[in-house]
């Protein structure tokens, strides 16, 4: 199939950058970041800059793939990372747009690759437990009611990839911090650091310069891992009762 | 930074008075509407102006209405900090133009439909909160009690169509910000529950079509049929 593409080329995050247009050819059972090694392949032999984007389990697993496709991130697939995307969803003759994602909080570094230490500093700031939790085997000693764990669970299954801030015209990480708070005050071992936790990661989120939220719920529809904005509402209770109760 | 403070001022905490004064201004609507039913009355004006009479003299409904005014202020002041402060944020720029927004259109504009808001309420006040309580205008008296005679500049005012339509076309965006704004209060207030939010969003869609309905139709009603 033959495409052609409109890349975001930007040398580094001081540029201006815009889109450079290529012509692929590909195959559609490759994946989109296949797609994208057949273009870098056909840039380096020509002598040419390859573009610079992120991967890493190319298993939809890691959270490293991040761009914007046509104007959404990861892609226009529900549920999908841009590495499980792949060619067959596009037309011969298509024309693809692939950007960075795009927020202040997240500095273009190159081409499409940002920044998201953000992310790393929101998690440092208070998204662990402090303590050893055990192993298996301990987990199972504690009696957690089965939709906890699967609410848990769900929220536990954010890659942290950052598509939520890309989608919100807000650039807001609520659904990242949101899920990262919820998948530990779900569970028993979760429960003593809540407040400080909570009160910490919304406040290094507001430092790292995100929008604020207004429920528009963009993350949600675009969320790789349909994480739910139910879980923003949790925040919203947390960050509120801690405000009011804690010491 | 006092507790209170960091609460108000974070960007939870921002969300948060826009929740609480939103939800206020939502209870006052109906309030608010019942009394002006009162303008499709055929008594000459008796019930409305009695009961403007009232509003304006009750101590008890002065002081909820300066916390009505200073909660109108507040929303909107915050709504604009927050927008700008958004909009600087970098986000929703794709430069792609041609895609199609997942969220509704409503949510993506709640500041553009509260601006239209903002106007529509001051000229709404000038034209007769204003006049009610500083203009010149001319007294009816009902069984003895002398009142300002509001409805006939109300009547005056509906028979113009051009106010009719700036009132029809306000009350449709106001029920555009209310679809957004009656779920997402809930929402950020953290009350969410699959037992109840379901109920929430049908209410708000429910409610965002009949209060601003039935505010447009008395000044229909006037132009039209009175």
């Amino acid at each position: 199939m033959k495409l052609n593409l409109k890349v975001w080329r930007q040398a580094n995050g001081q540029g201006k950058g815009k889109f450079e247009s290529y012509n692929v050819d590909a195959d559609e059972h490759m994946s989109f970041l296949e797609m994208l090694d057949v273009l870098n392949q056909q840039l380096i032999e020509a002598g040419d800059d390859p573009v610079a984007f992120e991967h890493d389990c190319r298993e939809g697993i890691c959270g490293a793939c991040s761009m914007v496709i046509n104007g959404r991130p990861h892609g226009p697939n529900a549920g999908t990372t841009t590495c499980q995307l792949h060619m067959r969803f596009f037309k011969d003759g298509d024309t693809i747009h692939i950007e960075p994602f795009r927020a202040d909080a997240f500095p273009v570094i190159k081409d499409l690759v940002v920044d998201r230490s953000a992310f790393d500093r929101i998690i440092e700031s208070g998204g662990y437990i402090s303590v050893n939790t055990g192993q298996a085997q301990d987990a199972n000693a504690i009696p957690v009611e089965k939709e906890q764990a699967s609410e848990a669970f769900d929220a536990a299954t954010c890659i942290g990839c950052g598509a939520c801030v890309a989608a919100c015209p807000n650039a807001s990480a609520m659904l990242f911090v949101s899920a990262k708070v919820s998948h530990l005050a779900l569970m028993p071992q979760g429960q003593v650091e809540h407040d400080k936790r909570v009160q910490s990661m919304v406040n290094q989120m507001d430092l790292e310069g995100f929008g604020n939220c207004s429920n528009t719920y963009a993350c949600e529809a675009e969320c790789p891992k349909e994480i739910s904005a139910d879980n923003i509402a949790r925040l919203n209770r947390s960050y509120l009762i801690s405000s009011l109760t804690s010491d | 930074m006092s507790w209170f403070t960091q609460l108000l001022t974070s960007s939870l905490g921002k969300k948060l008075v826009m929740s609480l004064t939103g939800l206020f201004l939502i209870l006052f609507l109906p309030v608010h509407l019942i009394g002006n039913l009162q303008l499709m009355a055929d008594d000459g004006g008796e019930s409305f102006n009695l009961y403007a009479k009232f509003m304006t003299g009750n101590p008890l409904i002065k002081t909820v209405s300066y916390l009505l005014y200073g909660f109108i202020l507040l929303h909107a002041i915050q709504g604009m900090l927050i927008w700008k402060a958004n909009r600087g944020a970098g986000g929703g720029s794709s430069r792609y133009q041609g895609g199609k927004s997942p969220t509704a259109w409503s949510s993506r504009q709640m500041a553009g439909l509260g601006m239209v808001i903002l106007v529509f309420i001051l000229l709404h006040m000038w034209q007769f909160w204003f006049q009610m309580k500083w203009g010149d205008i001319g007294t009816a008296t009902y069984g003895g009690v002398e009142t300002k005679d509001l409805y006939t500049i109300v009547q005056h005012t509906f028979k113009q169509w051009w106010f009719v339509l700036f009132y029809v076309i306000s009350m449709i965006v106001i029920g555009f910000h209310l679809q957004h704004g009656f779920q997402s209060a809930f929402q950020t207030l953290g009350l969410n529950h699959k037992k109840y939010t379901p109920a929430i969003k049908t209410l708000g869609l429910i409610y965002s079509i009949i209060i601003p309905l039935a505010f447009a139709i008395i000044p229909c009603y006037i132009l039209l049929i009175k």
